[in-house]
């Protein structure tokens, strides 16, 4: 008991000062709370976040120049790209001697291709030189300048050059630049011809559409929303149920469903024919372009509208909209300037989420959207799998994913992660 | 918005059934599609719309053709049965890792809290063609590309969120004295995980698992890059088929799917309805 009246710290049972004790409470149980989640980070790590930086890091890399033409970038390191003469005859020694050892491992075409992506024609220089420098003998075969560019003049372009010169880093920007139709110059940034630009168009269109998409959402999902949270709550779950249905059904099952019912000969124009409406011989286009897209993701993605929105209106006190008609408000004044405020953060929520998961949209843009109705996401898988310009794919998903994390960021401040809700 | 007042003037009555009916067509607009499928897939036809025979309900024009056709072309077949395949190994870990990590996170004190939940989630947010080139790359660089392994790793990464997204919120109601008492009665643990907390928290597993196994189930993007031929599941014939050669087989499939999500909508919402009946019942 007289323990307790001293002025020293306050002890714990086994005699360490209290306060030391809890801290080391604290300490193990946020340890026991690390241990519990850090299998699962792990998992994730792994299977997910490094494949996802492998990608990204994989819009930068530019070893190959070096690892394929390693003695030729030494040896141009002296040369001027601004100068307007070729390279002197000790880069073109170097240059028989890489490309020698390079057409033995038949790596000569992948650098090729690589040089093709900032130039294009130096695929074919490279290609043919290959197959033809494989059977020289590089140790006294000279002078190397005048044989080259008698084997194919291409060597005898200053642009080849200045291209080789540009790109011969271990990083670049290239890929970057060109995702978004520029390119590295021997002098700088420059702007591609007109012919080579694509991708800005294709950005433009993605968030274009997006946003159609979110707006269409918006002003489909707010009535069905508002009705959802007034109506007596057993009416209200039985028609949450034509929400969730969809939000649980396949998505390739709601995408072919489309591409069936917008066909020409497909539901949709019978009965508009039937009708009337539209005459037999001058049926509707209404699949393989933006249209086709639009309605189908609107209709694929309205319940992740509807159902943040509903939560959001659910906590609306509708003494509220009384309170104003009985001060003299109109019905629309109520809705306008009590109810609708009200609601934003629902549409806020709503809108961020819909926007998010249309700009990656892949599936139902390759399906139902032709060559007019595509994303840039169908330009990534593009690259990736047909093309095999993978250092684009990867820049164009950087790009992509810079949009997506940022709106996510948005997304976590004004509602947070946690108050995601399913169904 | 329950009855209209027998006051309201005829502004209010016509605002009132218009409103109704704009609601109306947009639900139509949600569910039509999907149910629209389903009388679809019986037709007698090689048709993708509606014959006269149909319109008249005259038996001739319905059959059962476009199911048969499912059973027994052996592509649908194997490909039914790798998605039967990945999809509960996918949701098994998913499951086992999410819940763990789950109630680690619903601890009062976890250094980091935003910045982990954030990582979590991310499966979910980050565009599905950026995560299947990634785990393409890499799953190639370790030789999982185009194994039954590597595609039933990255589906069990796309189901985490889900799974973490169901069991915090079914923990948030959670009673932590239960816990304690459970230990302050003696039971290790382990002991109190299995036998307290599971049974309560089950409602939100099973959900998070059923989101999980849908998530996999339907994924097309990831396995078509990470998966190879021998991995070809159910939604990457559909998607072969609709950008091929449509056939009408593909009607069938999507009803099997329409079924099975039924299914799926149903046990989750009575799990959930369970969960919130539990929670209104115990305190805080």
């Amino acid at each position: 008991m007289s323990d307790t009246t001293q002025n020293g710290p306050v002890l714990a049972a086994d005699g360490t000062p209290l306060k030391r004790s809890l801290a080391k409470a604290l300490r193990l149980q946020k340890l026991r709370a690390l241990m519990l989640i850090a299998p699962l980070l792990l998992f994730i790590l792994v299977t997910f976040i490094l494949p996802v930086g492998d990608m990204l890091f994989r819009s930068v890399d530019n070893r190959i120049v070096q690892e394929v033409l390693p003695k030729t970038v030494d040896a141009l390191e002296s040369w001027d790209p601004d100068s307007s003469e070729l390279p002197d005859e000790a880069v073109f020694a170097a240059l028989a001697v890489d490309m020698k050892a390079a057409a033995e491992l038949k790596v000569h075409t992948r650098v090729a291709k690589r040089l093709n992506y900032e130039n294009p024609g130096m695929s074919s220089v490279f290609r043919k030189s290959g197959r033809k420098i494989g059977k020289w003998d590089v140790e006294n075969d000279g002078p190397y300048k005048e044989r080259l560019i008698e084997l194919d003049d291409g060597w005898a372009d200053l642009e080849l050059w200045r291209t080789i010169k540009t790109y011969s880093g271990t990083r670049t920007a290239g890929y970057f630049l060109n995702a978004v139709d520029l390119k590295l110059g021997a002098d700088g940034v420059e702007v591609r011809p007109e012919t080579e630009r694509i991708y800005n168009t294709m950005l433009i269109r993605t968030m274009r559409m997006s946003l159609i998409i979110t707006f269409s959402c918006i002003m489909l999902g707010y009535p069905v929303a508002w009705l959802l949270a007034n109506l007596p709550t057993r009416k209200a779950n039985l028609l949450m149920i034509l929400v969730l249905l969809p939000f649980w059904t396949s998505l390739l099952v709601r995408t072919s469903s489309w591409k069936i019912l917008l066909q020409q000969q497909g539901v949709i124009n019978d009965v508009l024919v039937w009708i009337g409406l539209v005459a037999d011989d001058n049926r509707l286009v209404l699949i393989n372009n933006e249209l086709g897209t639009i309605i189908a993701m609107t209709h694929i993605l309205l319940p992740f509208m509807i159902l943040p929105m509903y939560s959001v209106m659910q906590t609306i006190q509708p003494t509220y909209l009384r309170a104003a008609k009985s001060l003299g408000a109109t019905n629309w004044t109520a809705f306008w300037r009590v109810y609708f405020p009200q609601s934003v953060p629902g549409i806020g929520a709503g809108s961020i989420l819909v926007f998010i998961l249309a700009v990656g949209y892949y599936i139902t843009p390759a399906l139902v959207g032709g060559t007019k109705g595509t994303f840039i996401s169908n330009l990534i898988a593009y690259h990736i799998s047909t093309s095999g310009n993978w250092g684009l794919g990867a820049a164009l998903g950087s790009i992509l994913l810079a949009v997506v994390l940022l709106l996510y960021w948005v997304y976590d401040k004004i509602v947070g992660i946690d108050n995601v809700k399913l169904g | 918005m329950s009855a209209l007042p027998p006051y309201a003037t005829t502004g209010q009555r016509v605002w009132y059934y218009s409103f109704r009916v704009i609601c109306g067509l947009i639900f139509f607009f949600l569910i039509a599609p999907i149910v629209v499928i389903i009388p679809l897939s019986f037709n007698a036809q090689d048709f993708f719309t509606f014959t006269p025979e149909m319109l008249r309900l005259d038996p001739e024009g319905f059959s059962l053709k476009h199911y048969r056709d499912f059973f027994n072309n052996d592509s649908w077949q194997s490909a039914m049965w790798n998605s039967l395949k990945i999809a509960p190994m996918a949701t098994l870990l998913s499951v086992s890792f999410g819940t763990l990590a789950a109630i680690g996170l619903s601890q009062q004190h976890v250094p980091f809290r935003r910045a982990i939940m954030a990582i979590l989630i991310s499966p979910m947010i980050v565009p599905l063609i950026i995560s299947a080139a990634g785990m393409y790359f890499f799953y190639s660089r370790i030789g999982l590309q185009g194994t039954y392994l590597g595609v039933v790793l990255a589906h069990a990464a796309l189901g985490i969120p889900f799974v973490i997204i169901t069991v915090t919120a079914t923990l948030v109601g959670f009673d932590r004295s239960l816990t304690r008492a459970a230990a302050n009665m003696g039971a290790d643990p382990v002991t109190t995980f299995f036998r307290i907390q599971m049974p309560l928290i089950l409602p939100g597993v099973i959900s998070g698992g059923l989101f999980a196994f849908i998530t996999s189930f339907d994924e097309v993007v990831v396995v078509l890059f990470v998966g190879s031929a021998g991995q070809k599941t159910l939604p990457w014939q559909m998607f072969i088929g609709l950008r091929e050669q449509i056939s009408p087989t593909i009607l069938a499939v999507a009803t099997i799917l329409v079924a099975i999500s039924i299914m799926l909508l149903t046990t989750v919402e009575l799990l959930r309805r369970r969960s919130e009946r539990l929670r209104g019942m115990s305190p805080g």
